[in-house]
Formats: C-alpha cells, structure tokens, sequence
C-alpha cells in the first residue's frame, strides 16, 4: 500500500526538480534550501515532541542519579552533587543482588510462558471454526483490564485460605499452596500472573504476522510433503522470525520494567522474594523518598534493556545478512 | 475537505479559549492577593477522599471558613498520591493554603522549608496530647496539629470468646493460649497486618514498644521476643501465614467473615464493623507481662500552614486550622468519625460519651509518635522492620537473624 502511494508522489518531485533545474539554472540552489528548509520544518514537531517527552526525562534522570535528590529539592531546587555515591549505595545494597536474579527470573520465565503460549493460541486462530472471532476478542480481556484490577482480583483468587484457586484444588485432594504467602513460590506466582497478562500481546502480534504468510507458499509445500509440524519448522518459522524478533524485545523491555502488578500483588514480600529492580527503584524514590538512588536503580534497569535490544538487534541483523 | 478544515479551525479555536483559562483563573487569584485586603478563599488539599470522612472533613472545614468568612476551595487525592502531589506542588511554587499530611510524613515535608511554624500566627499548643505534639514537630517548632488521632488494639469477637470461654487476654502468654483454643476449621484464632508495608510495620510497633524494643536499633532482645510471639503465632497455626500479604482492610474482612476470632486494627475499622452486625469488642494490645505498660504508636493526619508567600492567606489560613483543633469541633469530628479527640481535655469528654472507644482514649494519651525518635529516617527504619518481620514470619531466618541482617543491611 504504501509503495505504490508514495511511487507517483516521489516521480513527480524528481520531474519538478528536473523541469526547474532545465528550465532555471540559476536559481536551483535557492529553491532547494527552501524546499530542505521546508523539510526541516516537517520534522521539527516530531523532533520537539521527542525531544521534550523522551529526551528530558531520559537527561533529568542521569543527572538526578548523580545528586542528592531529596524532598527538599523539590521546594527549594537545591540538589547537591554526589558523584557516583548513589550508583555505590544501589550497588552494593543487599538487596541488589536478589532484585537482579529476580529481575532476571521474571523477564524470562514471563517471555518464555507468554510466547509460547501465545504462539499456541496464535497457530490456533489461525484455522478458521465456528466463534473463532469471538473467541479470539475473549482472548484480550486481560489485556483490557486496568493492572490494578487484575491484581487484586488474582490476589483474591490466590489467597491461601480461602482463595477461589486453592478452594478448587482442594477438591483434588491438593493441599493449600502458598501461593503468595512463601517466599519460594511467590516468584513463580507473580510470573504467573504475568504470563496471563501478557498473553493476548504475544497472541495478537503473532497472529498477526502468521496472516501475512501467502496460503501458496503451504499450498507448494504441502506437494512438497511439508505438512503439520514440517510445515510450521520450514515455512511459518522462517517467515515469521522478524514479527517473532519484534515480539521478544518488546516483551522484554516491557517486562524488566513491571511494577503494578508486582506491587498489586505482594509489594515485594514476602521477604523481598518478588523484589525487582523497577518495584526496588519505586521503593527508593516513592516510599524512602531517595530520589538520586531510586534514579540511579532505574538508569541501570535502563541500560539493562538498552543492552539486551542492542544485542538482539545485531543477532538479528547478522541472521539476515546471512 | 471543507466542513473537515471548519471543524478544525473551530476546535483549535475551542483549544485556544481553554488554554487561556489557567491565564485567566491565575489572574484572578493573583489579583485577590496583591490587592493585600480581604482574602475571599483559601485553597485546602487533603486525602479523605471517599465516604463518611470526606463528608465530615468536608462540612467542617467549610464550618470554619464560614467562621473566618472565606470561601474554602477543597482539592481531594487518593491517599498514596498525596505526597506525590505535595512535592509537584512545592516545585511549582502552587502549594495550597491549608495542608492536610499523614503524621509520619510531616517531618519529611517540614524539612524541606515548605511549610511554616504555626507559633507565628499565635496558634496554642496547650492541652494536646504528647504524641500529638512529638508527631507535628520539627527541630522544635509545631508545624501540624491533628484535631483528631487514633491508633490499634485488639478486637474481638464477643460471642466467638463467650462460647470458648475466654476473656480478651491480657499477656502475650494468654493471648498465645486463647489464639489456640479459638483456632477451629476455618477460624483462626488470631489476624494482624505483616505485610511489606509501613502498615506491617505500624502493626508491629505496639508488641515491640510494649516490650521495650526501639526502632533505633532493631536487633535487640526486647524486639526478638516480640517478633518470637509473632512467629509462633504463624508457626502453630493460630494465624494464617497469608498475613505476610494482608492489609489491615484484608484482617478487618477475615474478622467480619468469622475467620479470625481477633485481631488488631484501629477506629476506623467500627463503621464497616458496626455495619456487618459482628458482635465486637475493643480490649488493649497484649503486654509481655501483667505488669507492662502498653505503648501504641499514633496514627492520624495533621493540618499545616504552607508557605505559600501570601501572608494574608497564610494567616487566614492558620485559623482554619485552629478553628479545626478547637475542642468543640475536635469533639464533633471525633464522635463522626470515630476517632480520639487530640487534645487531653476533649478525649476524656468523648471516653465518657463514647465507652466503646475508651481503650483507643487511654492508648492515645501515652501514644508515641513514629517519627519522634528518628524524624525524617524514620522511613528506614520502618522498611528494616517490616523486612525482618516477613523473614521471620515465612520461615526464612529465625527472630534473631532476621533483626540482625535487616538492622544491619542498608
């Protein structure tokens, strides 16, 4: 769609400037300074919003991570100029090193769970059955409701006593799990919940990609005896990979930086067995009012997903110049 | 293309008329304070948010402007953006007249110079409780004062206690003994809020300060044993381990559910309680022995002045608060309310109206205040509480270890 609305418009510019620059030779350096300038100024509120709405807040946050950035700054603008005292303080705090693991913990349990899930789901709708769209819409609810809701709904459901989950097991003849309440199994719990979340994201994007793979291509390579999962490892896979690339780096840049729902569900306990770095980072700045250290957390929560794009970018790149 | 440009040229023009109301209304404003003479309006924020004390709050604060003859401009948060708001505010220079803090904040708020001494503007002191005072001060100058204030003890239920026969226990020997017997099927005998929260910690405090704990230093005897009663509890069944992840509205709903026979939880849980038709009552916090006096921490919100720069509005402004503290209308809000009178003289009054609430009456007037000790640290120290208090309910270090690592870990 695109190519072919922009085809004409580009021809007709490369003919104006050849039928000017024929026709006046002289003036053709003005002409085009005004039409960059023109282009220029196409770009300036695109530039302006960036700039204002993700340059500055990325730049105030550096620079707060390197002060003593305090309720008092607020009122009086003073901010006294730590060096890297806060990065020190985060870095070699106790709890930096569980916030990791379990920042790590969480992004890949929750990619692992909600991709493959959702590829399912995904690979599922692709075949067309009765309700097939109506079921699929279902399929978003969770993603429709607010964070907030669904938090403290599954924390309802989860409850160790008298929780909807536990009730049902109990017909099973399944002991009480502590879903929430042990320090070794509210990890697995939150990341859970997650996944659950995350899954009509993953579910729609795929299934998205999955529509722009040609019914010919399964067609030649069912004559070919490419059928079921043969079918899925030599034609969908392939084809799908940049739409699969997308959904992981945004899946993991959206996922180091989940807070709602952790804190919804246990604040971090218990006994920080659900801390993060993004819940640890809230705590500092909202809760201890340390803003520099809670700005310093979050700089490094950033260069960690800074990281993890560009390396996968590059694998991705190299995958395609091969 | 035509109708769809009109529409357009209406909307920015539509846009523009908005844009230009913030310019307007700023006028206005900044033409009724430079004119110097009669102030007509004070703005006031706050976090009573919903239900009976937003009304309550509401009428008296517009009582008391009518009293001093302004018109009151009242702005409403959710409770955890209040803070959040206060500093957007003091960076922006547009902080309200009349400030409404939660009392463990007010130190953190008044070290930033944004609020000013109430002693400029004549206000009295006298007759308030000690806690009170400790909270709303700050380097030695009162900058809030709370009309009313509360705190925790332990609730329960009469007919549940009747039929095992027992009496509220009074040492944590009988509280541990009757959480026991009452534990049955789906009952348990006891409920607190453990969870990692300042609330967990608040909860805490009483069994700690009672028994000699401070929260300067954790890792003490005195708070071990409190912390060892609280384990025990979990560990022999008499509470849910789900108390790691409650709220006190989470505690305050097992006991209306008949799923905790007791538990601790402060004055204004009664409405919801009255409502439900649980047959309650309010007994004090278990000591360690007959002989301990109990201490509780003080809860409620304190009124302060900011400095706003108008010190017309300031003034006006001081007397809404002092009008709110008289102890007529301290005793107005109180029975409202729920909550204990701040000043000495009007709790006594609202213990002789109120039987009911006379336990939370005497626990307020020796009540202690969070941040008297710690002032602005107190943040802290109340994470370190609430951490060793979730490691050692769930098992992870005992008592003692997990003062230790939580007192020393930064």
């Amino acid at each position: 769609m695109t190519s072919t609305a922009q085809a004409p418009a580009a021809r007709r510019v490369v003919r104006d400037e050849a039928s000017v620059s024929s026709r006046m030779p002289g003036r053709q350096p003005n002409r085009l300074r005004v039409q960059r300038l023109f282009q220029l100024l196409f770009l300036l509120p695109a530039a302006l919003y960036l700039v204002l709405f993700f340059g500055y807040p990325v730049v105030k946050n550096v620079i707060m991570s390197f002060q003593a950035y305090t309720t008092t700054t607020f009122y009086t603008g003073e901010a006294p100029w730590v060096g890297l005292a806060n990065y020190a303080k985060v870095l070699s705090s106790q709890l930096f090193g569980t916030a990791l693991l379990n920042t790590a913990l969480f992004t890949i349990g929750s990619i692992a769970g909600q991709f493959v899930i959702g590829l399912l789901f995904a690979l599922f709708f692709r075949r067309h059955f009765p309700l097939s769209g109506v079921l699929r819409s279902l399929l978003l609810l969770p993603w429709l409701l607010p964070l907030i809701v669904s938090s403290a709904v599954w924390k309802w459901i989860l409850d160790q006593d008298s929780g909807v989950l536990n009730q049902f097991l109990h017909a099973f003849g399944i002991g009480s799990v502590p879903w929430l309440t042990s320090p070794s199994v509210a990890l697995i719990t939150v990341i859970l919940v997650n996944i659950w979340i995350g899954i009509p994201f993953n579910t729609t994007i795929l299934y998205g990609g999955l529509q722009d793979i040609p019914a010919e291509m399964y067609e030649a390579g069912s004559l070919d005896g490419a059928t079921g999962w043969k079918a899925f490892r030599y034609i969908t896979w392939p084809m799908l990979r940049p739409v699969v690339s997308v959904t992981l780096v945004l899946g993991v840049v959206y996922t180091v930086k989940v807070l709602d729902i952790i804190l919804g569900l246990t604040n971090g306990g218990p006994a920080n067995a659900t801390q993060t770095i993004a819940t640890q980072s809230y705590d500092l700045s909202f809760k201890q009012f340390d803003f520099g250290s809670g700005a310093a957390l979050s700089n490094i929560l950033i260069v960690i997903s800074a990281l993890f794009a560009i390396v996968y970018l590059r694998l991705n790149r190299k995958a395609i110049d091969d | 293309m035509k109708p769809r440009s009109r529409k357009f040229g209406t909307a920015l023009a539509a846009l523009a008329m908005i844009a230009t109301v913030p310019l307007v209304l700023a006028g206005c404003s900044g033409g009724a304070s430079s004119s110097g003479g009669k102030v007509d309006s004070i703005t006031v924020l706050d976090y009573y948010n919903q239900g009976n004390d937003k009304a309550v709050i509401g009428k008296y604060l517009d009582i008391c402007g009518a009293e001093n003859d302004v018109k009151i401009d009242r702005k409403l948060v959710p409770g955890a953006s209040l803070i959040q708001k206060v500093l957007q505010q003091a960076s922006s220079k547009t902080l309200p007249d009349v400030l409404m803090i939660d009392n463990p904040d007010l130190q953190q708020i008044a070290a930033t110079g944004a609020l000013s001494p109430l002693d400029q503007y004549g206000i009295s002191t006298d007759g308030y409780a000690k806690g009170v005072l400790q909270a709303g001060t700050y380097k030695d100058k009162v900058y809030g004062l709370a009309p009313t204030v509360n705190t925790i003890a332990l609730f329960y239920n009469k007919a549940v206690l009747a039929k095992a026969g027992i009496t509220p226990p009074k040492t944590w020997d009988e509280l541990q003994a009757s959480a026991k017997q009452l534990t049955t099927g789906s009952q348990y005998g006891f409920a607190v809020d453990a969870n990692a929260t300042y609330e967990g910690t608040w909860q805490f405090l009483p069994f700690m300060w009672s028994n000699g704990g401070n929260e300067k230093d954790i890792d003490t005897a005195g708070t071990e044993e409190a912390l060892q009663l609280w384990t025990d509890l979990v560990k022999d069944g008499s509470m849910s381990k789900s108390v790691v992840n409650w709220t006190q509205a989470d505690v305050n709903d097992q006991f209306i559910a008949g799923k905790a026979a007791m538990m601790i939880n402060g004055p204004w849980q009664i409405p919801g309680l009255k409502e439900s038709g649980v047959d309650y009552g309010i007994a004090q916090i278990p000591v360690k022995s007959a002989s301990d006096t109990p201490v509780a921490p003080l809860g409620g919100e304190v009124w302060t002045v900011p400095n706003t720069g108008d010190k017309a509005k300031q003034k006006v402004a001081a007397k809404i608060v002092d009008c709110l503290n008289s102890e007529k209308n301290q005793l107005a809000m109180a029975k409202l309310r729920f909550t204990i009178p701040s000043k000495t003289a009007a709790a006594e009054k609202f213990g002789e109206e109120v039987p009911e609430e006379k336990v939370f009456v005497d626990l307020v007037a020796s009540a202690r205040a969070r941040t008297g000790q710690l002032g602005e640290t107190w943040p802290k120290a109340a994470t370190k509480i609430y951490t060793a208090v979730q490691s050692a309910l769930t098992g992870q270090a005992t008592p003692a270890e997990a003062l230790k690592n939580a007192q020393a870990g930064s």
